[in-house]
């Protein structure tokens, strides 16, 4: 229960001690990357590892600073987090949509389910060479790739999400005459938001394995491209700098999407 | 007192993979305008599948239901439902979750809203329309459920267990408090309970089922102090004669 009365001594101490681990835990998180690109950069420094086979820190932030200088960060940067993006929200809406069918009717459920389990242990970067053939050399098979690595697990968190609605709750709206679109917009839907957003949250992985695998299997730009194109020259500077951005990246948009989930679970 | 509520001779059964299972059996009553009605009988034994037939959900194999003179077919909103659990959406305030019946049944009348407004400040709730079903008492929220079920302003309600996902003390002061609610409002009622002195607290008639399949075992007339509360009742000497018949009944039929 929130008060407004005077805080206790106890209490008091007690804020004092979470601020403090708090403090603790935070600088421990910095401290370890600290240690680590630091003994990266020594060991290097002093030749115990090879940096053109390892790389080292100050090479990666060299090698940031030029992609940043010619231009080109922007371009890779832009085309993977638009593959990403469009691969995302491709998915998110599809496999809703399905899993939004399969609670409507269960005899689609019944009958479409074996294909939709076949297809989710399928690998999906074995379709890398027919979405290729369909789609073309380019971005379109990327961010196909992305849809199809995230569609399938957003239909079985979605419809898994559905059906754990409540029956007593249904009972409740069906005696109150209540019908199938009102069960769905008034109860289903809402009570599946939690779902929802956790599903979001896995898809952002999602589409990023499928985004960075299609730039792998074929590309010209992105991040993916870079990554492997510095495999293949030998450039270990540029697929190192490269993961780091996209570590970057991904952690970002899942920060926004935790943001999301934030601002609208705070009643769940 | 003319009679709001009939089933004559209903029977039901439960249709699974492994066969058929009778629920009920022949099983006729009568409910009055403004009676408490309590049903009674060992677990398991259909009761619940009683108020799902009053309420439209299910249909009987056999017989019929007959409710303001006409058979019910489907879900009737002069037929209030109210389940063992308050079941109030946690994502809707208090407010939008008593107002959710109107919204089904699309009742725009905006003097019918402000009846049920008046109905939370009437029962204790005033200051807490805006608050989260998670941030009221388990008591508080099954008034909630009460009014939510009254928004439509039904004839019947139909009680399943209402008081039996509380704390014992607090079920006993819930059930005082839904049923003053439910008398000042002048509404008829079925309770289904397993409590024998739940039912003769509450009740004018209690109807005692046997095991499954279902029919009626006695159909008994309490003869307690109605003027009192339920929690009162439980003191009247006519209570514990009452409670030993139908012990003595519900445990020779087990």
């Amino acid at each position: 229960m929130k008060t407004n009365e005077k805080r206790s001594e106890k209490q008091a101490l007690y804020l004092k001690k979470i601020k403090k681990n708090k403090i603790f835990v935070n600088i421990l998180r910095v401290l370890i990357a600290v240690i680590f690109f630091g003994l990266w950069e020594l060991a290097t420094d002093l030749e115990i590892i090879d940096g053109f086979l390892m790389s080292s820190p100050s090479r990666i932030i060299k090698t940031i600073g030029e992609l940043l200088a010619d231009g080109s960060l922007y371009v890779h940067v832009f085309t993977t987090l638009y593959e990403t993006l469009a691969g995302f929200i491709l998915a998110t809406v599809v496999g809703t949509t399905v899993a939004l069918a399969m609670w409507w009717s269960e005899n689609f459920r019944k009958i479409i389910e074996p294909y939709i389990i076949v297809l989710n242990g399928l690998p999906k970067i074995a379709l890398g060479p027919i979405i290729i053939v369909w789609f073309g050399n380019g971005i379109n098979s990327i961010v196909f790739m992305a849809f199809l690595t995230a569609v399938i697990v957003t239909t079985i968190t979605m419809i898994n999400g559905f059906l754990a609605c409540e029956n007593s709750k249904i009972m409740l709206l069906k005696s109150m005459g209540a019908n199938k679109l009102q069960i769905l917009t008034k109860l289903v839907l809402p009570s599946s938001l939690p779902t929802f957003i956790s599903c979001l949250k896995i898809n952002v992985g999602m589409a990023w394995i499928g985004s960075i695998i299609g730039e792998y299997l074929t590309s010209r730009q992105g991040i993916g491209y870079l990554i492997v194109y510095g495999g293949q020259v030998f450039k270990l500077d540029l697929v190192m700098a490269s993961t780091l951005i996209l570590c970057l990246l991904a952690g970002v948009m899942y920060a926004l999407v935790s943001l999301a989930e934030k601002l609208f679970l705070k009643k769940y | 007192m003319k009679t709001i509520l009939k089933l004559e001779s209903v029977s039901l059964s439960y249709h699974t993979k492994d066969g058929e299972v009778p629920a009920l059996k022949n099983v006729s009553f009568e409910v009055k305008s403004g009676e408490f009605v309590s049903v009674i009988g060992p677990s398991g034994c259909g009761k619940t599948s009683i108020l799902s037939l009053i309420a439209g959900l299910i249909k009987p194999d056999e017989g019929r239901i007959v409710f303001n003179e006409k058979e019910v077919k489907k879900p009737d909103k002069a037929i209030g439902y109210m389940l063992q659990r308050d079941e109030l959406f946690p994502w809707r305030t208090i407010e939008q979750n008593v107002f959710l019946p109107l919204e089904i049944s699309k009742n725009k009348d905006a003097s019918r809203k402000k009846e049920v407004l008046s109905l939370l400040d009437k029962y204790g709730l005033k200051d807490f329309k805006r608050s989260y079903p998670q941030q009221l008492s388990g008591g508080m929220r099954q008034r909630a459920a009460l009014i939510r079920t009254l928004s439509t302003s039904p004839d019947l309600l139909l009680l399943d267990e209402p008081f039996s996902a509380l704390d014992y003390q607090t079920r006993l002061a819930v059930c005082d408090d839904v049923y003053s609610i439910i008398k000042n409002e002048n509404k008829t009622a079925v309770l289904v309970t397993h409590d024998i002195s739940e039912a003769i607290a509450t009740s004018d008639k209690i109807i005692a089922l046997t095991k499954r399949p279902s029919s009626i075992l006695d159909i008994h007339v309490t003869e307690t102090d109605k003027t009192l509360s339920p929690l009162k009742r439980r003191e009247d000497a006519n209570f514990g004669k009452t409670f030993e018949i139908l012990w003595r009944e519900l445990n020779d039929e087990n």
